[in-house]
């Protein structure tokens, strides 16, 4: 594997997202905005009987901005791969002696920066609006770390669509496909306040794992043992995603030859 | 060339399913994950209806109905990066009918999360207790707040020119409908939400889509919802309007 073909790829997967700011704006403003509307319409429920203790409802949202934002987030690099093929960039960059992995990587590197800034900037913005980190510094660094670990993951999935469609039209309007899994989830309110079936199916999602083991972090103390269960389930997650991907990517380059 | 546009952004639907069926299959999960998730809502003293489904299907639909619009700006900002839409112009058209065409499509394409999201509603404990008119209000909503939704997204489409604008157009809608009464009733928000939602035109389209939901169908609950889709298509069309202006002076 040539570091320096996927150095540079990345690079160019870093600097086609941040030049572009409608595609890189909305996965950082969109999530804080969501946590903003959240904690001002459900403000009186954390006084629900068995809602876990938190000082508010913005520091029960911490953790779900940060995986939401990346979900968000994962988006672009699925939409610029679409893009490149639509363009005839990608047939260039097949018949030039890259390795086939790299196209994959160059990718995945530009979402995991993005997730890490994304991660930085929400823990920030949410100090100032009265938010706090329970688990201090350990857990700001673990919060930041997973992040970018699940911008990887993550990005897997619209990487797959944009190889298998080539429509960055499709990579976007799956997004809320997405989001309907983070929704399926103990992301937005707490699991013993649901009921029936939806409560069963949030208990089987892994994103409620990893939401609540990064919850923990945020309203209660940093733990070593949910830090590595919420880096196992984005890094399982990243396992899936990636064969998805390369499968795709195989596909399409049987399909081309 | 207005009913072929419609026409050629219908048939993608068939075609391209990737493009179309997350506007459709969104709107069913968003009735069932927002009357999943917070079905203990409806527990805080205030909340109008005693089940959390009815206050959320009526919003979903129209969420539904909004995406389904956006649809046509998408396809529209695909056609521009392409290089089709510039042949379009060539042809001779009048321009207005490269907007028409895609509203068009887009007032199709509303029925369709209506027709299919409202049974799965019912299956789910939804009741309406304002009958026929209360269903009527309902899609009548949702095909106005579909031409909102391709208003803004053909608007955006045409200035950016590139798919990259599409988290914007989906940022758009979402702040639209969630800046209102979507998820909870204004006796319920507090702080700036609740003041933002009592001026946001959506809350008034929201309770002219809910009110069969909720009890009967009233002129009060009515015509401000029907002001609101008039003056927001308006403006939303003019945005269109101005958008193409720009690449045909």
């Amino acid at each position: 594997m040539n570091v320096s073909q996927i150095a540079l790829l990345s690079r160019r997967s870093l600097l086609g997202t941040l030049r572009q700011p409608g595609s890189w704006i909305p996965p950082i403003v969109f999530p804080m905005i969501f946590a903003a509307l959240n904690s001002a319409a459900f403000a009186r429920s954390t006084q629900l009987p068995g809602f876990p203790k938190v000082d508010s409802f913005l520091d029960f949202m911490l953790a779900t901005t940060i995986v939401q934002g990346v979900l968000f987030g994962s988006t672009i690099g699925g939409t610029n791969m679409a893009i490149d093929i639509q363009d005839g960039f990608f047939d260039r960059l097949v018949v030039s002696p890259v390795p086939r992995s790299a196209i994959l990587i160059g990718r995945l590197a530009g979402g995991a920066a993005l997730a890490g800034l994304q991660a930085v900037a929400f823990i920030g913005i949410f100090t100032v609006f009265g938010a706090s980190v329970k688990g201090g510094l350990p857990a700001i660094v673990a919060l930041v770390l997973i992040a970018m670990v699940l911008g990887i993951a993550l990005g897997g999935f619209p990487l797959t669509l944009a190889l298998r469609t080539g429509s960055s039209e499709a990579v976007q309007a799956a997004f809320p496909l997405l989001f309907i899994f983070l929704f399926v989830s103990s992301a937005f309110f707490p699991r013993q306040l649901m009921h029936g079936w939806y409560q069963t199916v949030a208990g089987v999602n892994p994103l409620s794992w990893l939401v609540e083991s990064l919850r923990h972090q945020v309203i209660a103390d940093f733990s070593i043992a949910d830090a590595a269960e919420a880096l196992a389930i984005a890094a399982a997650i990243g396992v899936l995603s990636l064969s998805l991907a390369s499968a795709a990517l195989r596909s399409r380059l049987a399909a081309g030859a | 060339m207005a009913s072929a546009l419609a026409g050629r952004s219908l048939v993608l639907i068939p075609r391209v399913p990737s493009t179309f069926v997350p506007s459709l299959i969104f709107p069913i999960f968003s009735v069932v994950a927002f009357s999943g998730a917070f079905s203990a809502v409806a527990n805080i003293p205030g909340f109008p209806v005693p089940k959390v489904i009815d206050w959320m299907l009526p919003m979903s639909i129209v969420q539904g109905a909004a995406f389904a619009g956006m649809t046509v700006g998408m396809g529209m900002a695909r056609d521009l990066e392409s290089g089709f839409f510039d042949r379009l112009l060539l042809a001779p058209v009048r321009p207005l009918g490269l907007i028409a065409g895609p509203m068009g499509a887009a007032v199709v394409r509303a029925v369709i999360p209506f027709v299919l999201v409202l049974p799965v509603g019912f299956i789910a404990g939804a009741r309406l207790r304002g009958g026929v008119p209360g269903a009527l209000m309902l899609l009548f909503a949702a095909e106005g707040t579909a031409l909102l939704g391709a208003g803004w997204a053909i608007g955006l489409a045409l200035r950016a020119k590139s798919m990259q604008i599409a988290p914007l157009m989906q940022m758009g809608i979402f702040l639209a409908v969630f800046l209102s009464t979507a998820q909870v009733p204004l006796s319920v928000m507090t702080g700036w939400l609740h003041q933002v939602a009592r001026v946001n035109p959506m809350t008034n389209i929201l309770a002219l889509a809910r009110q069969g939901f909720i009890g009967d169908v009233t002129w009060g609950q009515t015509w401000p919802g029907l002001l609101a889709l008039a003056g927001g298509i308006g403006v939303l069309g003019l945005f269109a309007v101005r958008g193409l202006r720009r690449l045909v002076p």
